[in-house]
């Protein structure tokens, strides 16, 4: 298992450098740029220019991404042209809230999504199938920004929840690991875990439509198709009960293709946070993204899209050996 | 058939949370303590929701509205826009003098004041920040110094290319209350640009205790001294407290020395971009205010209870008309016929806010140097048509560049801009080309630095009560923007701005006002007004055309 770990971890390194140029390159052949960002209404080309020059902008492409990949390897990633801050400690700052928000939507999302989609494949064909493929297609189907103004409009007054922040000013619990429940229980501030709490749900709940409804699908396929394995009807006329059958044959062997889901819907929470933050002033890191583009934050997009690239990586690694775990044929080989 | 021996059905149920719990496995968590939130949304303490996210409280190397909406509460001006106008007032300075060849500003200063840190702010404390402004070291700082090098042009030692010969040329503290600022030369924009934030008086103590000039370059971006961000200090009626920005709250107390006393204890800026996530926050009670409502929102507000504060128009939107572009341009009457052919009445009336007007010429009305007595060009399909015609452009097609990802005060929607004033521009028979770049993503360097455009969208916020600040920036020198030269108009633009202010200034920017309008470079389209909304129980807020609300005055129910 180490030495497993030890090669996937080698491969990373030629992935994110590869990562890195593309989005280096990327980011620079945008058009516009950092200097008539920061420069506003008053932006004249000839200030552009020189602030481009200030900035080093003005360079070739291939020696500003030496001279960025040098100082990366020192952990030096910059500070942001938005905020003046570093990005690392931006990027710090603000990834508990997204780490936060992204747990809760994707335990929503598996702990409703799996459920569903075996119920759908038990069901084959019935109206309990029916009804989830429908709203599975819906979830997948509306865009999260548009979810989010409804349940803002429709669910907040009524349910009495919070429809934007993260958590109200003046009840918060005392900074610690700058994550809001967890903060709240450790110094076992009540109101203010309730507070974060209440926050948390329509975010989370908007943010997972998406990964939900393709859990539920992906779950629903793969039970399917073991079902009509030849395992599982040996394993029933061998006389084993339902629930046994259940249990160890058709979740165990179901669940490879949703874990490989999981972790990719979990690499994909990023961009659907973008939005979801947006539309619920959640200030986490896709906030941060959607302000880096905006104003053309090159240090702050860089550090954040390759943060995003180890997280993906990582996401991944993890899944590989979740499969282990799952089917031990895969440790075999 | 192996593996089934290794079913567990909760070690399953683990497996499938495992997803979720790798990223919080990889990423780290900065421990910040938050202090001094407790109070609550409650008592004397206002919540007010911004558009974005401030950037530094030392408005020297800012010109960013939102770091300017804190910077105004907490440090004053030599002299400052009296509530609700553009018009000028005392602040800092209970008089203010030019002498007669306006190279020389001698300000009377208030006695009695001090700093936040308790120091007393005296002349020397002038004198030490316009120094300050004009030492300034660094091409990094100097780039920053975005109002500082539009008005006073250039430094003691230019270290950026964009420097020009400097207007200032040295400060006397004559005695403790007058300040005395000479001039290289006499510019029309002052005393107004005194008004400019980025002029403020900060303790020079603090500003040296916290190296604030410091601005290096770390990699392609800039470093700032954390003067600006947690420790700025002026004479204003709220000191500044915390800056947190995991949560995006300003919080500033009052600052009880001040002459202006504030009636609130604490006044809470807080950022929420979304528009519609400012309106949800308002109606929940979370907070008391925000700023730029959408204009469709204005009936639902004030049936909610709330007060929607309309601004006195500071803004102008215009279409750009680039000679340089289709060469029919060059004709007077093509431009002409642009002006007679588009129904402003109409767009202004059903796409722009209540308050907005139609813009008769390049100033807003608020504005010295603003009159009457220009040529109108009332809407006139028919007058269009004719003038095209005798200039040879009935078969006219231009590219018509607009802007997108992007609302400004003067803008909100450009897209509904572009569609309202191409309509208009088909039914006299113009064809049009459409081209639509993001603002900051090809937009401005396509329209402004490389002129690929026939005609365009955009605008201008103004900054101070001064009307070069407008049309001198818009045609005081050849800019491939609009594609002409007119040395006639260039040099009696110069010859305003260098009139000395008063009756004289504002005669000068009147006839080239009725000059431009003749010419006609572009259209003036409008003058949009945008809004504040604050609750039922806010009282004393008073909208400025600036943006320049001070919140000294309010207090809630």
């Amino acid at each position: 298992m180490l030495r497993f770990l030890v090669r996937r971890l080698l491969q990373a390194i030629p992935t994110l450098l590869i990562l890195s140029i593309l989005i280096f390159a990327w980011l620079r052949s945008l058009p516009g740029g950092p200097a008539g960002a920061l420069l506003g209404d008053k932006a004249t080309p000839q200030k552009i220019a020189d602030l481009n020059k200030v900035l080093g902008l003005d360079q070739p492409v291939f020696l500003q991404y030496f001279k960025f990949l040098g100082r990366a390897l020192t952990g030096d990633f910059g500070n942001s042209l938005a905020s003046g801050q570093p990005v690392m400690s931006e990027i710090s700052t603000f990834a508990p809230a997204t780490i936060e928000l992204g747990f809760a939507a994707m335990v929503i999302a598996i702990g409703l999504g799996i459920p569903f989609g075996y119920l759908s494949a038990q069901f084959h064909g019935r109206i309990v199938d029916n009804v989830i493929i429908v709203l599975t297609l819906v979830g997948v189907a509306v865009p999260v920004f548009f979810l989010g103004y409804v349940m803002q409009d429709a669910f907040a007054a009524p349910l009495g929840l919070p429809s934007q922040g993260r958590q109200m000013t003046g009840l918060d619990a005392t900074s610690i690991t700058g994550f809001a429940v967890f903060d709240g229980i450790i110094t076992q501030e009540w109101d203010a875990v309730w507070d974060a709490l209440k926050h948390l749900v329509l975010p989370a709940v908007a943010l997972a439509t998406i990964p939900l409804a393709v859990i539920t699908r992906i779950t629903r396929a793969s039970v399917l198709d073991v079902l009509n394995e030849d395992f599982i009807r040996t394993a029933n006329s061998k006389g084993l009960t339902q629930s046994i059958v259940r249990r160890r044959h058709v979740l165990r062997n179901g669940l490879l293709p949703v874990v490989t889901t999981i972790g990719l819907q979990t690499g994909a929470l990023l961009g659907g946070a973008v939005l979801t933050e947006r539309v619920f002033n959640f200030r986490g890191l896709g906030y941060l993204l959607a302000e880096g583009i905006e104003r053309r934050d090159y240090p702050r997009l860089q550090a954040l899209l390759l943060f995003g690239a180890v997280v993906y990586v990582l996401v991944n690694m993890l899944v590989d050996v979740s499969y282990g775990i799952i089917d031990p044929r895969v440790r075999v080989r | 058939m192996q593996q089934l021996r290794l079913t567990r059905t909760r070690r399953i149920a683990l497996i499938g949370l495992t997803g979720a719990l790798a990223v919080s496995l990889s990423a780290c968590a900065d421990s910040k303590r938050d202090e001094g939130a407790g109070g609550g949304a409650t008592g004397g303490t206002m919540i007010f929701g911004t558009a974005g996210n401030p950037k530094t409280f030392d408005p020297t190397f800012t010109d960013e509205g939102e770091s300017l909406r804190v910077v105004r509460q907490i440090e004053d001006t030599l002299i400052q826009n009296k509530p609700g106008t553009a018009d000028l007032e005392a602040s800092l300075a209970e008089k203010w003098e030019p002498s007669n060849d306006a190279k020389t500003w001698t300000f009377s200063l208030k006695k009695g004041v001090t700093f936040q840190d308790g120091t007393p702010f005296d002349a020397k404390a002038v004198c030490f920040n316009f120094d300050r402004w004009y030492n300034m070291k660094g091409a990094a700082a100097q780039s920053q110094m975005i109002y500082y090098g539009d008005v006073f042009e250039g430094f003691a030692k230019n270290e950026g290319d964009a420097g020009g010969a400097p207007v200032y040329k040295s400060c006397e503290a004559k005695d403790d209350g007058t300040a005395v600022v000479n001039l290289n030369k006499a510019k029309g924009v002052f005393p107004a640009a005194f008004t400019l934030p980025a002029f403020s008086i900060q303790s020079p103590d603090a500003l040296k205790k916290y190296t604030a000039d410091t601005v290096t370059k770390s990699g392609d971006s800039f470093s700032y001294s954390e003067y600006g961000t947690k420790h700025p200090v002026g004479t204003g009626p709220f000191k500044f407290e915390s800056w947190d920005t995991a949560k995006g709250e300003i919080t500033l107390v009052r600052n009880d020395a001040s002459a202006n006393k504030a009636k609130l204890d604490k006044l809470i800026f807080k950022v929420i971009p979304d528009e519609n996530a400012r309106k949800q926050a308002l109606k929940a009670g979370e907070i008391q205010g925000y700023d730029y409502p959408s204009p469709g929102d204005y009936g639902l507000l004030r049936n909610d209870g709330q007060q929607v504060l309309i601004r006195p128009s500071f803004n102008l939107l215009y279409l750009g008309i680039n000679q340089s572009g289709n060469p029919k341009l060059k004709d007077v009457r093509v431009r002409q016929a642009l002006a007679y052919g588009i129904n402003r009445e109409q767009y202004v009336k059903s796409k722009l806010a209540e308050g907005s007007e139609v813009a008769t010429e390049f100033v807003p009305k608020s504005i010295a140097g603003y009159t009457d007595d220009v040529t109108k060009y009332p809407y006139d399909p028919e007058k269009a048509k004719q003038l095209l015609a005798q200039a040879g452009a009935s078969d006219l097609t231009l590219k018509f560049y607009y802007p997108t990802e992007i609302s400004r005060p003067y803008m909100p929607n450009p897209a509904d801009t572009f569609t309202a004033i191409s309509e208009d521009l088909k039914k006299i028979g113009i064809k049009i080309d459409a081209v639509a770049e993001p603002w900051n993503g090809g937009y401005k360097d396509d329209v402004q630095k490389n002129g690929k455009q026939d005609i365009h969208l955009l605008g201008w916020t103004g900054d101070y009560n001064d009307a070069g600040n407008f049309i001198g920036t818009f045609f005081g020198r050849k800019k491939t923007e609009f594609g002409f030269d007119n040395p006639a108009l260039f040099t009696a633009l110069s010859g305003a701005d260098a009139a000395a202010a008063g009756d004289a200034h504002a005669k000068a920017y009147q006839d080239v006002n009725k000059q431009i309008m003749e010419f006609m470079p572009a259209v003036p389209i409008a003058y949009p007004t945008p809004a504040l909304v604050v609750s039922s129980k806010v009282k004393g807020l008073v909208a400025s055309p600036l943006t320049d609300e001070r919140f000294n005055t309010v207090s809630m129910g």
